[in-house]
């Protein structure tokens, strides 16, 4: 049984107060693959996310992560296998140290007191910001708070990163880093992103999604080239595939 | 810099004064917090035209401000800042009690003041040695305390998650505000009622936000109590520090110290 996988049946979902935030959204995704979620404001990737380890509940239709039904009873399982990484690190941030901050998922899954450092020390390595651990969050740097916020997910050993909007607000720098960070994982990874060349970057595929449904699902260069479907999802190509502002040409 | 940043800068030094290493902060959190739970109490309980006899308290911050390299400067200007509070509190004391209490060269104190006094006297121990705490042991460091003396967990997560999102709230709010002062002009703009909407943005802004914190910490398996990594390991030195300076508490409550202390003098000279 393989847990890198995910599939998501006929599923729906609205807001109390609004019309159907996910209306029929089927696809799977296997182990290893990388898999870009795009669409304009308001198409559904976030809330869709949130499906992906039960923080919200659908109104119909299924989420199975491996062979696993996400319900009530299997949350526990589910969060130790999906690694969800939120849009703002300062909501993934909430304790009052680096170190505690990256020991708060093993803490929960209640590993020995060893197990607990180990784990944050290869978490901390991994994204680069050891030198950060006894660091108050909200004195970090965007870059650092990004690094910082990955390595909480990585230290519960996730089979999954589920990540929303990972380069919004980062220097081009640190989105470089983050690009490079990310291609050296090999879990399974679904990234709702605007950043289209990071998505060009990353995914071999990659999934449209407008008001609430799935437009297009395919591999990536070839969504990409497509301009009338990306301007029917509110995109606009990746500024690497567009010609040259000055001659005109192809870079 | 707004008002709002400058007193975010401010509860950043308290941080960076609590982050240094002196035997003072190397102590056990829980020590420090017992022994000046057992100071509060102390000064609490005296009497309210006591003035004489909480003199020697003193030495409890000053001691520890200086070990703990918190500089006595910085303490007072924090005190100044709440001293309002104790002011309005005791201000209409000499006004309501005027029985003469005691004479001196002819002239009547009466009790108010001397309770006037007895209150900022209290006030000025009680917050200074709260302050010094902070400044030795963190604000995290003494929620941790409270939680492994037996605070309940909810009063524990409350105080950590109050203090990591002050921080935040507080960007917020001084980037509203200079929001709003580059687009008012002469005063205009400036009116309470903007200010009342402010302030109800901030509070959905706020709820979204818990909203979102609480669903990140669902993701990491959050079961409804925060468990802290750092080992506290009380030793030696902590029980020594405890018990010395609550028995010097309670020596200073039992004996009027320098009413003794002018006694002996008196006797000495005659």
């Amino acid at each position: 049984m393989s847990h890198h996988r995910v599939e998501v049946t006929d599923l729906a979902f609205s807001y109390p107060d609004g019309p159907p935030a996910l209306d029929g959204v089927s696809f799977l995704v296997t182990h290893g693959e990388s898999v870009a979620l795009v669409g304009a404001n308001g198409a559904g990737k976030s809330t869709l996310l949130m499906h992906l380890n039960g923080v919200l509940t659908p109104t119909s239709g299924v989420v199975r992560i491996g062979d696993v039904p996400v319900t009530k009873k299997t949350l526990p399982d589910i969060r130790k296998t999906v690694g969800m990484i939120f849009q703002d690190a300062d909501d993934q941030l909430f304790m009052p140290t680096v170190y505690e901050d990256v020991a708060f998922g093993p803490m929960n899954l209640g590993l020995p007191p060893q197990d607990v450092e180990t784990r944050v020390r290869a978490a901390l390595e991994q994204v680069g910001a050891l030198e950060l651990r006894d660091r108050p969050p909200y004195r970090l740097s965007g870059g650092e708070k990004r690094a910082v916020a990955i390595a909480t997910v990585l230290s519960m050993n996730p089979s999954m990163l589920v990540m929303d909007e990972p380069s919004s607000n980062l220097d081009p720098r640190a989105r470089r880093r983050l690009i490079e960070l990310l291609r050296s994982f090999e879990h399974t990874k679904i990234i709702a992103t605007h950043d289209l060349d990071l998505a060009l970057d990353l995914c071999e595929r990659t999934i449209v999604m407008n008001a609430g449904r799935i437009i297009a699902d395919g591999p990536t260069l070839q969504i990409f080239k497509d301009e009338g479907l990306l301007l029917a999802g509110g995109l606009e190509q990746p500024m690497s595939m567009q010609r040259c502002p000055s001659c005109g040409g192809m870079r | 810099m707004s008002r709002i940043e400058a007193g975010l800068y401010q509860l950043g030094r308290l941080d960076r004064l609590a982050a240094q290493d002196t035997s003072v902060h190397r102590l056990d959190p829980r020590a420090k917090v017992v022994t000046t739970l057992v100071f509060l109490g102390c000064v609490v309980s005296f009497g309210k035209y006591q003035v004489l006899p909480l003199l020697p308290f003193m030495i409890f911050p000053i001691v520890l401000a200086t070990d703990g390299r918190v500089p006595l400067g910085y303490l007072a200007r924090k005190l100044l800042y709440v001293a309002p509070f104790a002011l309005v509190i005791g201000m209409f004391n000499p006004v309501l009690d005027r029985a003469a209490l005691a004479e001196i060269d002819g002239i009547a104190i009466s009790g108010g003041w001397v309770s006037f006094i007895s209150i900022l006297l209290r006030f000025a121990l009680t917050t200074s040695a709260a302050l010094v705490l902070i400044g030795t042991t963190s604000f995290n460091g003494v929620c941790m305390a409270l939680e492994r003396l037996g605070a309940p967990d909810v009063f524990a997560t409350q105080l950590l998650l109050l203090y990591r999102y002050i921080f935040v709230l507080g960007e917020e709010a001084a980037s509203m505000t200079r929001a709003r002062a580059v687009r008012s002009f002469g005063g205009r703009g400036m009116g309470l009622h903007v200010y009342a909407s402010m302030l109800g943005h901030l509070l959905f802004r706020t709820y979204d936000r818990a909203n979102r914190v609480y669903r990140s910490m669902l993701s990491r398996g959050f079961d409804g109590q925060i468990r802290i990594a750092r080992p506290l390991r009380l030793g030696g030195r902590d029980v020594i520090f405890t018990l010395a300076w609550s028995t010097i508490f309670v020596l200073f409550r039992v004996f009027n110290v320098p009413l003794l202390l002018g006694q002996a003098v008196t006797k000495v000279i005659a």
